[in-house]
């Protein structure tokens, strides 16, 4: 299926899409030309561009204005763009952003389009992407990219340790980290930014224990999962395996992992190019990347990344849906790859192009097919951001690892408080 | 037309503006301040509650404000006084008679004033660097060990505040300066003819002379400081481990990050409270000193 969907489709897709073309054409030659606003946040913006002119010479009547908005800026522009009733057209939206946007009543629901579509298909795509953009039963999203954290080694400095290939279990890399750590040289196993919460989440994410319980009531941070996670991520610190730094004071981390100051970097997949464009030739064959081991076994990773969204009080909800299966098309995402690194959410458009035989891509294939969503509650950034002060909070050694949970169950009721009173009114009135 | 009408007709546009874009903003404030307003509500107006003091009380109890507070009054009480004494001593050093090129120095101290937070914190951010900033170089000439400026909680405020007076103090400079070029000249003749040193001159004259003008820039400072925001926002994102949130910043995160309006209002007005406490009492302790 997968290989059909690669090769003998697109001619397919592409006539389909240029008989939606001129469809679309067509309607909007009363209307005269019809500009879509897409808002993007961060790099993407850049890539997104070059990617449009194929989009609007199939489509004559649409032009497409991309506004690239920082990412630091970006909760706010949206929040306030909806508050103020000036969202665009369509736009990039971050997973762990969807359902509050969704509850906020921004989104239009995307099943229907999907269902009529030729080039957006739900089985092509990884399951728990997939579901990141669902709520409550609903599709408010199409993946657009997908983004998890996995480890990148020093497969040279593994191998002077005596180890052959990457760990799979956290037994496994334990060992491994304590055999490539000597704090005393400034030599470390690995590099785990404190300021980043992705990574504990990855580790948190492996446990069987959900993150939240009671339907996203109230946290779960005391199970036996959450604080499994938390003292390995802690003991990595209290063992100096890793430097207590953040991302800001690690300066250059591509260069001290060439120069071996750390053996592993847990880290998303932009890294490949930052690590082929920095390193020098001679050090390219001494990295590999490896998916996440897991408690007992190869584990679990963090389903992020970012959707393609409609938003509700658009007039060009078609047109928008159109530049989504544009953006959506295996040969567009492999493009899309090759400019900017970002990974494809679809088997399709890892069958062809430069992604199929690049091994470093590989793994994260393989971690793709296991990756998890976070809980889908409109409050999880602000929890995972609550998480990480309290993670980062008992690696200085100011808590230990129970007191970290108990307070972070503690902050987490409070803020899912306000949600709790709504599912319950919510509840009463049916 | 009788006398107060036409007065009141020439207040009126003040008046108008000021009720529009001040009173009315800080009394709609106020109102959200009593609700929990916040995403829920943004979606639903029904998910508005009424909470009357609830906010503030809820603020009360959560240690970040504590905190957040026992930081911001860090910054009043040591960089206050510190901005006011690098700004008295410019001033003294280009009101003193020796002093050469005066216009260039007053116009060069003046500039980091007009000049963007923003623009400045960065390249401050890039002296603090802890392996690659001058601060720390210029330190290890004189053999001491590198500071991790912003990344380590005990010196990122000192850090900020050094910043801060670095960017703040040509104001008062210049307030100062006016100050000091008030006082007759004939003062410091006769105490010269009395025999009186430099040190016993600017105990005596200056600083008895000075004192409305200082207590009137210590108020202005000590208002301004307490806003402490754009700094953190620009070097350490309120970081590390929160030892430079202000309330202020914790304001903005609550109200634009997290958007709970609400409990942001109430934030504002627990730091208006403060604010008006503190220079209330200044006020009255440089009342009382100029009854004596």
């Amino acid at each position: 299926m997968k290989g059909i969907a690669g090769k003998l489709a697109p001619t397919r897709l592409l006539r389909l899409m240029l008989l939606t073309a001129v469809a679309l054409a067509g309607c909007a030659r009363d209307a005269g030309t019809q500009t879509l606003t897409f808002w993007t946040f961060g790099r993407e913006g850049e890539a997104v561009v070059q990617l449009l002119p194929g989009f609007e010479r199939e489509h004559p009547g649409l032009k497409v204005v991309v506004e690239q908005i920082p990412l630091t800026a970006a909760h706010q522009k949206l929040l306030t763009a909806i508050a103020g009733g000036a969202t665009p057209d369509l736009g990039q939206l971050g997973n762990t952003w969807l359902p509050e946007l969704a509850t906020l009543g921004a989104l239009e629901p995307l099943q229907p389009y999907v269902e009529r579509s030729a080039v957006v298909r739900a089985d092509d795509y990884f399951r728990s992407i997939w579901a990141t953009n669902r709520m409550g039963g609903v599709l408010y999203g199409v993946p657009w990219y997908v983004d998890t954290r996995l480890l990148f080694y020093r497969r040279d400095l593994l191998r002077q340790a005596g180890f052959d290939a990457p760990p799979r279990d956290w037994a496994q890399w334990r060992r491994m980290l304590a055999a490539l750590s000597h704090p005393q040289r400034h030599v470390y196993g690995i590099l785990l930014p404190t300021n980043e919460y992705e990574q504990l989440l990855s580790l948190a994410l492996q446990q069987p224990d959900p993150l939240l319980r009671d339907g996203g009531r109230y946290g779960n941070f005391e199970s036996a999962g959450f604080k499994r996670a938390l003292a390995f991520y802690v003991d990595t610190f209290r063992l100096h395996q890793a430097p207590p730094i953040t991302n800001v004071e690690a300066g250059n981390p591509w260069v001290e992992f060439g120069r071996g100051t750390y053996a592993f970097y847990l880290s998303g997949p932009w890294n490949i190019g930052e690590f082929r464009r920095r390193l020098p030739a001679a050090q390219q064959g001494d990295w590999a990347t490896a998916p996440l081991p897991g408690p007992d076994g190869p584990g679990a990773g963090l389903a992020g990344g970012a959707s393609l969204v409609v938003f509700r009080r658009s007039t060009h909800k078609q047109a928008a849906w159109a530049l989504i299966e544009y953006l959506s098309r295996p040969q567009v995402q492999q493009r899309f790859y090759e400019l900017l690194g970002d990974m494809p959410p679809r088997r399709a458009s890892w069958a062809g192009g430069v992604l199929r035989d690049d091994p470093k891509a590989q793994a994260f294939r393989e971690q793709l097919e296991r990756v998890r969503p976070t809980p889908a509650v409109p409050e999880w950034e602000r929890i995972a951001n609550e998480m990480q002060r309290l993670a980062a909070q008992a690696v200085a050694g100011e808590l230990s690892v129970d007191q970290a949970a108990a307070e972070l169950d503690r902050r987490t009721d409070r803020i899912l408080a306000k949600r709790r009173w709504v599912l319950d009114r919510r509840r009463e009135t049916r | 037309m009788n006398r107060p009408l036409a007065a009141w007709l020439f207040l009126a546009p003040a008046l108008a503006v000021l009720g529009v874009f001040f009173l009315l903003p800080v009394l709609a404030a106020f109102a959200l301040s009593l609700t929990d307003y916040d995403l829920y509500a943004l979606a639903d107006l029904h998910n508005l509650r009424f909470v009357a003091l609830g906010n503030y009380w809820a603020l009360l109890q959560r240690p970040l404000f504590w905190s957040a507070l026992g930081h911001t009054v860090y910054f009043v009480g040591v960089g206050v006084p510190l901005s006011i004494g690098v700004s008295l001593g410019a001033a003294l050093l280009l009101h003193s008679p020796l002093a050469r090129a005066q216009a260039f120095f007053r116009t060069a101290l003046f500039a980091p004033v007009v000049t963007t937070v923003v623009a400045t914190a960065v390249v401050w951010r890039y002296l603090f660097s802890t392996r690659y900033g001058w601060i720390n170089h210029l330190l290890g000439l004189v053999g001491i060990h590198p500071v991790d400026w912003l990344g380590d909680p005990h010196w990122a405020m000192p850090a900020i505040i050094l910043y801060a007076v670095w960017k703040n103090f040509g104001y008062n400079m210049i307030l100062l300066l006016a100050g000091l070029q008030a006082i007759p000249g004939e003062l410091y003749e006769a105490a010269r003819i009395d025999g009186a040193s430099f040190w016993r001159q600017f105990r005596h004259i200056t600083l008895p002379l000075l004192g409305p003008t200082l207590a009137m820039v210590s108020i202005l400072t000590v208002a301004g400081y307490f806003q402490l925001f754009a700094e953190p926002y620009v070097m350490t994102e309120g970081g590390p481990l929160q030892s430079t949130t202000s309330v202020l910043y914790l304001m903005y995160e609550e109200g634009f990050t997290w958007w709970n309006l609400g409990s942001a209002s109430a934030i504002a007005f627990l730091l208006f409270a403060v604010m008006f406490a503190v220079t209330a009492l200044m006020l009255r302790l440089a009342r009382r000193r100029e009854a004596l």
